[in-house]
């Protein structure tokens, strides 16, 4: 059959390994020896009683909310200004993009180099005649997770963009004209027409948004490790920290569970309320 | 679904998205906003490339400062150390083994799943449409012990394996759409002229499935080739290692040596940016693709 071979693919190493995690989380277990110390639910219990978790998962929504309050209005902003004819518009374009393309360690690195004190963006700072905001962008609590989610923008906003090209490219041409003829300003035309009709694309690229936010781990780990004093952690970081460096393998399973769950039921809300208007489609339509 | 996926799978691109009518003039503000953004972009880029022909004592006493004079000892070095090419091809061996994985067995699923009724069938594609709602970060550490089971740890299928997993998924959604459409009349003719469901799957469905398999390499071999995490947990030693692991790893240990991080990073980041020019409109179109069939 067809349909084996990837469904057994899948099922080993997709479902099998939340199934046991779901099964170690219920153990106070280190990775060696036998499944002896059966602690039911005291590890979840830990991972939510634990400040630095819940400050972890704070972290995560502070860098999704930013993301749909700064991120969103400034690629909808560009993608319309990318969408006129503008002379080397495709260079334009393919430049936007450039970054999303590198992986995140990759920038993560290169970001480290910009930041170093003293170094381009400390530079650029007292250039611009702003020298005395300079800080020590990464050492900083108060700072750090700004500073990682300014970092995340630039490798991030591409993609929003040409999400949001491809989904203006829909819109026919007509309709703008129709509404320009009758006389409707270009403002206008943007609020009544444009992004009504972008809709569905906006809602996917914040579905897209989120998910990415919840799983954010490279470009912290290498830049912060979560640090200093945990003001970066993030939930994934918080998983790899206590789970994984500490060879607390049934607490990290009891925490790989946990995001799971938040990420899954994340998922199904907003696939349920958010994206059910549009289309049915292959998630919509089968789980909704 | 069909319409909308195939229609973006195929055309999207940046090229594509050019030539496009305006409605009023463009204005000089635009330019100004697009140098900018090209500045933003672009400067960080041409920072590190740059930073790689300087020597460390140009860097300490002038930061920001042009190559001078130009030195090509940092790239000469990492390019004549064997870390390099060890993670470079370490990179290679599992992003072409996760993608022919994703893409074979994928393609095979799609292929069923597209043009065969049988029972349950609607509910296999919902369980491989619920991997796409699962993040691969989130699974590490499950994955991680389920490795350490089956002895799959500081192995380069460890890591290749679960990433064919997790890009089964998107394969399997942007593929099915696309073979639904190919018309019933082709599989009857072939079926006429006595070709088997195999003949037909190989001979006639896939070539004509061609930009769409090509859609779903691109995402599934960029997806493997940064990934970050999974290789993390998973490898030991660092001949193993894959790029990025490698360029985090020299970042690390050499934390004197700026200037050469400065071309270590600079070469991991040549791949990519390459790789990107040659196939800039499959990676924009599948992206695009992606979100549209999620959509719907």
């Amino acid at each position: 059959m067809l349909l084996t071979p990837a469904l057994a693919l899948f099922a080993f190493f997709v479902l099998l390994p939340i199934c046991i995690a779901a099964y170690y989380g219920l153990f106070n277990w280190s990775g060696y020896g036998t499944l002896s110390d059966f602690v039911g639910l005291h590890n979840y219990r830990l991972v939510l009683d634990d400040p630095v978790f819940r400050e972890s998962v704070l972290h995560n929504v502070i860098i999704a909310v930013l993301s749909l309050l700064l991120q969103l209005p400034l690629s909808i902003s560009l993608a319309l200004l990318l969408n006129r004819r503008l002379r080397g518009g495709s260079l334009l374009r393919m430049a936007v993009f450039a970054p999303y393309v590198l992986s995140e360690a990759t920038t993560a690195v290169l970001w480290l180099l910009m930041l170093q004190p003293g170094g381009f963006v400390d530079q650029l700072f007292k250039a611009v005649g702003l020298g005395h905001e300079v800080k020590l962008w990464l050492a900083t609590p108060s700072i750090v997770l700004y500073t990682l989610f300014v970092v995340v923008t630039w490798k991030y906003i591409g993609f929003g963009i040409i999400l949001l090209l491809a989904g203006l490219q829909g819109i026919p041409v007509e309709l703008r004209e129709a509404a320009a003829i009758d006389g409707a300003c270009a403002w206008q035309v943007t609020r009544r027409i444009t992004l009504p009709l972008l809709g569905p694309t906006i809602r996917i690229w914040m579905f897209l948004s989120i998910i990415g936010s919840l799983q954010l781990f490279d470009i912290v780990w290498i830049m912060t490790i979560g640090g200093p004093a945990n003001a970066s952690s993030t939930m994934v970081t918080y998983m790899i920290e206590n789970g994984f460096r500490s060879l607390e393998f049934g607490y990290g399973s009891a925490v790989a569970v946990i995001l799971f769950i938040i990420s899954f039921v994340f998922a199904l809300l907003y696939q349920r309320f958010a994206l059910r208007r549009d289309t049915a489609g292959a998630l919509t339509g089968a789980v909704g | 679904m069909t319409a909308a996926v195939s229609g973006r799978v195929g055309q999207s691109g940046l090229g594509g998205l050019a030539g496009r009518r305006r409605i009023r003039p463009t204005v000089p503000l635009g330019y100004l906003v697009a140098l900018v953004i090209l500045a933003i972009t672009l400067v960080p880029i041409a920072f590190v490339f740059l930073g790689g022909f300087r020597t460390n004592a140009q860097i300490n006493s002038a930061p920001t400062g042009l190559p001078h004079p130009w030195v090509i000892a940092n790239y000469k070095t990492i390019l004549t150390t064997a870390s390099f090419w060890q993670n470079l091809a370490a990179s290679a061996l599992i992003a072409v083994v996760a993608t022919g994985l994703a893409v074979g067995l994928g393609s095979m699923a799609a292929f069923a799943l597209s043009r065969y009724e049988f029972r349950l069938r609607e509910t296999w594609f919902i369980v491989f449409a619920i991997g796409l709602l699962f993040p691969a970060n989130v699974a590490s550490l499950p994955i991680y012990l389920l490795l350490r089971h089956i002895n799959l740890l500081d192995n380069p299928f460890g890591v290749a394996l679960p990433e064919a997993a997790f890009s089964l998924p998107f394969t399997i959604i942007i593929l099915r759409p696309f073979m639904r459409a190919i018309p019933g009349e082709l599989q009857d003719a072939a079926v006429v002229d006595g070709a088997s469901r195999l003949t037909f799957f190989v001979r006639v469905l896939l070539p004509l499935s061609r930009p769409a398999l090509m859609t779903v390499s691109v995402l599934a071999f960029v997806t493997s080739w940064n990934a970050y995490l999974l290789p993390l947990l998973v490898f030991t030693t660092p001949s193993h290692f894959t790029l990025p692991l490698g360029v985090a790893t020299f970042q690390s240990t050499y934390s004197q040596n700026t200037a050469a991080i400065f071309a270590y990073t600079a070469l991991s980041m040549l791949p990519a940016l390459t790789f990107f020019v040659l196939a800039q409109r499959r990676i924009v179109g599948g992206l695009s693709g992606l979100a549209g069939s999620v959509k719907g």
